[in-house]
């Protein structure tokens, strides 16, 4: 599967050949296990797997919670109440599965600014990076639907704001807006589509995952030091690698384990607060809430959406602030032709660091300002950032290629693991093996 | 239907692409009390509870309802601790339309408080989660995380939160209190000193009796609450052990590879 040298599986005994002429199931898991991966990932290389638990985790816990849940206006709130109360354990059922989007939210924005600062998105891994960010956008069309099946007030007027950003496209927006909703308004037509594909999408993104993973064990991974594994001899890359058991499954279920231990004391002990007291009242469509706010994870961009408050030539102020909202995720999408950088990791390029934290700082206060009224400081500070996002992107990632004068990086990913972590026994031995001379 | 339209064109106004909706005004002053609920180990008070069901059951369910909560809940674990034959004869009490016959009867544990009977009165099954006592500072919830979301807060507060001052809008009276957002309710005052009369002795002021029936309210919108928080200690420690456990066979897997600065 991978590019880089190493061993294949035989299959050794009758009942294995047999089955791998036929399946190569074995190979398969085997090639997966036994992946070369480069020794020196650090702790940011654990989201991935935080990511796939999560996934596996709101699958579970979702297909138990349908089992109880009724997709109707006038019964899903009180079905929601009934698992709460009725259910053996339904309250953690769904206490998990709300508080679990938090957690793959997290665990995403940690992922997808891990693979901005080391470069992952370079060539040759733009089609992980471009599958990667198509699962995010299908994570938050799964999340803002799961979001509106509990028929709370944020529920039903969130569902109501976002489906309306549609109606500013031009001419067609409205009837694509009636189309989306399945009438004139939220109601149950757009509660039982939203159901519907809150059910489904999250096996697309299963589907795009297993893509994800395809395409990055064709690569190889990238590393903190963005120089690739040497790939000439067998020997050569051992040297830069360890296989993927057992080495990085362990480091990594350590990192799951200890998250999971902070998710637990989440939804034991506080699994309301990154909840809205709004939702806890049923949705009236003749009540508009006082103050819309999505869930925090959608904050960022529900900021750069309200941050246009101004026509932009023929644009109007409102189809302005989704184009800005969809093109902040756009250029995401294009990212691995924007960066025009020849060294991959941000470890060595001294400018391209100080905008980076930039951005991550810009990422927060967007966040920020999106939970905060639609009114001064907060549209200035709001349109200053969105600002700043798009000119990252734009702007300063084309130029620092050019003008940046990068650090010296090292050789070879074995010299970069020694200098960090220091030359262990087995090294020694391996290198002893290998000149025998010496 | 153009009412539905006009709703959603507030409701845009409100999420304000443009123009800057006006917001209404933040809630007022919500004191934050101990309730023997708060923290990681906070439990109920069973008297607690069971004072906030006589006040919810004398005095609130005039007009307001618990439409979520079923009787059998009094007698669960973790709740008021009612005895299985009280709280049989407590649903007795009340009269239920039977969903099969559709003859009235009275209730059993498996029916629900009734519904509020005021129409004005918004049901109260999940009002403690309903309500943001404390927001802030800023939207950054450093008063959330360290003081609990405050719903409790809020309509204890709320209870005895009222001036006195009255006045007549539209045809209705509005009564005066700085906890409820906007600073005037249609509620009419609704407690006053030694309107019950507990049968543990406990003075009943109207301080007393907010905080009763706030902590009642809290416990009938998460009556898993106390099951929640044991079983949140159980996976907490569960979990941090196989945390140490995970760590000590990492560090000894990676050993023979690291170590040695050369």
């Amino acid at each position: 599967m991978s590019g880089i040298p190493h061993d294949h599986y035989e299959p050794k005994t009758g009942i294995e050949k047999w089955i791998e002429s036929r399946l190569p199931i074995f190979g398969l898991i085997h090639a997966t296990l036994t992946i070369p991966t480069p020794k020196n990932l650090n702790w940011m290389w654990i989201w991935g797997i935080v990511l796939a638990f999560c996934l596996v985790m709101q699958i579970a816990t979702g297909i138990v919670l349908v089992m109880h849940y009724t997709p109707h206006v006038s019964l899903a709130f009180s079905s929601v109440e009934h698992i709460m109360r009725d259910v053996n354990a339904g309250w953690a059922l769904r206490y998990v599965h709300a508080n679990g989007a938090s957690l793959f939210f997290f665990a995403v924005y940690a992922h997808i600014f891990r693979g901005i600062y080391y470069g992952s998105y370079k060539t040759p891994r733009e089609i992980t990076w471009i599958v990667g960010m198509l699962i995010f956008l299908l994570m938050m069309a799964t999340a803002f639907m799961g979001y509106v099946l509990p028929w709370g007030q944020m529920s039903f007027w969130g569902a109501t704001v976002i489906t309306g950003l549609f109606s500013a496209i031009p001419l067609v927006g409205v009837d694509i807006q009636t189309w989306l909703l399945g009438g004139p308004a939220v109601d149950n037509p757009t509660l039982n589509r939203f159901f519907s594909l809150h059910y489904l999408l999250p096996f697309v993104i299963a589907a795009l995952v297993i893509v994800h993973i395809w395409a990055f064990h064709t690569t190889g991974n990238n590393n903190p030091t963005g120089v690739e594994v040497r790939r000439t001899s067998k020997a050569e890359a051992q040297r830069d690698t360890l296989p993927f058991w057992p080495y990085f499954v362990i480091k990594d279920l350590f990192a799951l384990v200890f998250i999971l231990t902070v998710f637990a004391a989440i939804v034991g002990f506080m699994p309301n607060f990154l909840g809205h007291p709004d939702n806890y009242i049923e949705a009236d469509a003749l009540k508009t809430p006082a103050h819309i706010v999505p869930e925090w994870y959608f904050l960022p961009f529900y900021a750069m959406l309200r941050a246009i408050t101004f026509d932009v030539l023929w644009i109007n102020s409102k189809l302005a602030g989704v184009l800005a909202m969809f093109g902040s995720i756009a250029v995401l999408l294009v990212l691995p032709w924007l960066d025009t950088s020849r060294v991959r990791s941000g470890r060595y390029r001294p400018m391209f660091k100080i905008w980076f934290w930039l951005l991550v700082v810009d990422f927060v206060v967007l966040t920020w300002c999106g939970s905060q009224p639609p009114e001064q400081p907060f549209v200035i500070i709001s349109q200053l950032a969105t600002l700043y996002w798009f000119v990252f992107f734009l702007v300063i990632l084309p130029i620092l290629g050019v003008i940046e004068k990068p650090l010296p990086q090292p050789e070879t990913i074995e010299a970069d693991f020694r200098e960090h972590y220091g030359t262990g026994e087995a090294a020694m031995e391996r290198a002893a093996i290998s000149n025998p001379a010496e | 239907m153009s009412m539905l339209k006009s709703t959603i064109l507030a409701g845009l106004a409100a999420l304000s692409l443009g123009a800057g909706a006006a917001l209404a005004a933040e809630g007022g002053h919500v004191t934050d009390y101990r309730f023997s609920f708060e923290g990681p180990f906070g439990r109920f008070d069973q008297s607690q509870l069971q004072r906030g069901l006589q006040v919810y059951t004398e005095v609130c369910a005039a007009c307001h309802g618990l439409k979520f909560v079923p009787f059998r809940e009094l007698a669960e674990h973790g709740g008021p601790a009612m005895a299985e034959n009280q709280m049989r004869a407590f649903a007795a009490m009340h009269e239920v339309t039977d969903a099969d016959t559709g003859e009235s009867r009275p209730a059993t544990p498996s029916d629900h408080f009734p519904p509020s009977g005021l129409e004005t009165a918004p049901d109260l099954s999940l009002m403690a989660k309903a309500r943001a006592g404390f927001t802030g500072p800023h939207g950054l919830l450093v008063n959330q995380l360290l003081r609990g979301i405050g719903g409790p807060e809020y309509i204890a507060t709320l209870l005895h939160g009222y001036t006195g001052e009255e006045k007549e809008e539209a045809g209705a009276v509005l009564y005066e209190n700085h906890t409820f957002p906007g600073g005037w309710i249609s509620m009419p005052p609704p407690l006053s000193d030694d309107m019950v009369t507990y049968a543990d002795g406990t003075q009943a002021t109207v301080e007393q009796m907010s905080q009763d029936v706030a902590a009642f309210l809290m416990w009938a919108a998460e009556p898993k609450m106390m099951a929640r928080k044991s079983a949140g200690l159980t996976a907490v420690l569960f979990l941090l052990l196989l945390t140490v456990l995970l760590w000590f066979t990492n560090k000894k897997l990676w050993a023979p590879h690291k170590g040695k600065h050369v």
